[in-house]
């Protein structure tokens, strides 16, 4: 929960919400831009983000993008955020 | 050393023990009479269990953990009160799954699920927002929880929905904040900490100033810290050189995440939405002034106390921890989990008595995934 993932903006899908798709390891996910936008929503396509619950919390650059993701998997926290993001997917449809 | 070779940089890593070495030396500080260093995230334990960092470090450094796992410090009653929300029929509660195995009083979330209770773990806040749009008919409750990294997604959910004027979305919110239980620690009498290794990714979100208090009231240096096992083996670095040029300050090793300022955004969103309760209660520590965050009025429509009350402090009953659990001590470092009587006996991961052995960022999960296990029980 309070390590995180990261991920890159691969499109603006809500300009209105802040929303973007973001591919976190293959996986598309929606993510809130709110708190990394001040540069605006569309500077951020093809940047790295940290993803915190959903949320892009900060903008990072891709060599630090690929240490977290190894710290991560060392954890085994990686797996654990597929988990919750695929629970979740379950969970919206109601087949929990 | 053989965690050393799985390194990205083993050459570093030597040179960093080595460094770290000489400077526990230079203390004077011996395995009977260590430098004590509080790393306060639970994450950082985690990181310092799985790569080993107790037992490369030299005997005259211990590591005592701190109280920087939300799930671990989360009060049995509020647990209890989750339940007493999710049981109702009109609601589907939501949680992070990390929240689901922490014992109550009677029974967990999970237990609460199997005996039938509308109980989905949920990845993020949006996914319970868009549960709540699809469920016109229902309640959706998202149990709130965390430290100020999860804080400002609760914080902008709720502003989503009351802009979208949703009226079936709450929040049951407990997220507390990690400055004041560190002054609790300092002015424990019984305390020895020499030192911090501060938390990653709060400081992303509140910057590094709120820590001013730690060099400034209590001379002790606090060093911000990532995650890679580099990173910590600088940090404690950073730490020890403070202390043997007899300085105390507030150094930031995470820098390339972390600005001094924290996230404008975010601590922005935190203040509309959010304000400090008056007290707080944490597992294992006791109530603590200002640690806690309660929805502002003017959101009220999306406070799950509000809105089935259950208000902190009315409905709150006094809970005694289950008999022999020692996750208090543990929390406050007066002992080490292989020392809890219960320990791999009436606690263990799949059974947690107690809480810090839910979480992989309790101490004593920490303790008995990575091998600490052995030292107490075989």
């Amino acid at each position: 929960m309070c390590l995180g993932i990261p991920g890159q903006i691969v499109e603006i899908s809500d300009h209105e919400t802040n929303l973007a798709l973001a591919d976190v390891s293959g996986v598309r996910r929606k993510v809130n831009v709110t708190c990394v936008a001040g540069e605006g929503l569309d500077a951020l396509v093809g940047k790295w983000v940290l993803i915190h619950v959903g949320f892009a919390m900060a903008i990072i650059d891709e060599a630090e993008a690929k240490k977290t993701m190894d710290t991560l998997n060392a954890l085994g926290e990686a797996q654990e955020e597929f988990e919750a993001m695929f629970e979740s997917d379950r969970a919206m449809e109601g087949r929990t | 050393m053989k965690y050393v070779d799985e390194f990205r940089d083993p050459k570093a890593a030597q040179a960093l023990l080595k460094a770290i070495e000489g400077k526990v030396a230079d203390l004077g500080a011996t395995q009977e009479n260590p430098v004590h260093i509080m790393e306060i995230c639970g994450g950082h334990t985690h990181a310092i269990f799985r790569h080993g960092l107790d037992k490369l470090t030299p005997p005259g450094l211990e590591f005592i953990h701190g109280p920087g796992c939300p799930v671990c410090v989360l009060p049995m009653s509020r647990v209890d009160e989750c339940i007493e929300i999710a049981e109702r029929p009109e609601v589907i509660f939501t949680t992070f799954g990390d929240a689901m195995r922490v014992p109550g009083t009677k029974k967990s979330l999970i237990q609460a699920k199997a005996d039938g209770a509308d109980i989905r773990m949920v990845y993020s806040p949006l996914d319970a927002l868009e549960l709540a749009r699809r469920n016109p008919d229902r309640k959706v409750v998202f149990f709130g929880l965390g430290f100020e990294t999860t804080t400002p997604s609760t914080a902008l959910a709720i502003q989503q929905a009351s802009c979208e004027g949703l009226k079936n979305f709450s929040v049951f919110c407990n997220h507390i904040t990690v400055p004041p239980p560190i002054k609790v620690l300092l002015d424990d009498p019984h305390m020895v900490l020499d030192g911090f290794v501060g938390p990653g990714h709060v400081s992303m979100v509140i910057g590094t100033k709120p820590y001013e208090f730690i060099p400034r009231d209590y001379g002790k240096p606090i060093v911000v810290a990532g995650f890679e096992p580099l990173d910590l083996l600088q940090s404690v670095l950073m730490v020890l050189v403070q202390l043997s040029e007899g300085r105390a300050e507030v150094e930031n090793q995470y820098a390339r995440i972390v600005p001094d300022e924290g996230n404008p955004v975010s601590i922005a969103a935190i203040e509309d939405v959010y304000e400090p309760r008056p007290t707080f209660e944490w597992r294992g520590l006791g109530e603590i002034d200002a640690s806690g965050l309660r929805i502002r009025s003017k959101y009220r429509a999306f406070d799950a106390e509000e809105v089935f009350d259950i208000g902190y402090g009315a409905a709150r009953r006094v809970v005694e921890e289950p008999e022999g659990c020692a996750c208090g001590e543990v929390m406050t470092g007066r002992i080490k989990p292989m020392e809890c009587p219960q320990f791999g006996k009436g606690c263990t991961p799949e059974m947690p008595l107690g809480a810090l052995m839910v979480s992989s960022e309790g101490a004593c999960a920490a303790y008995w995934q990575y091998g600490g296990a052995r030292q107490g029980v075989d």
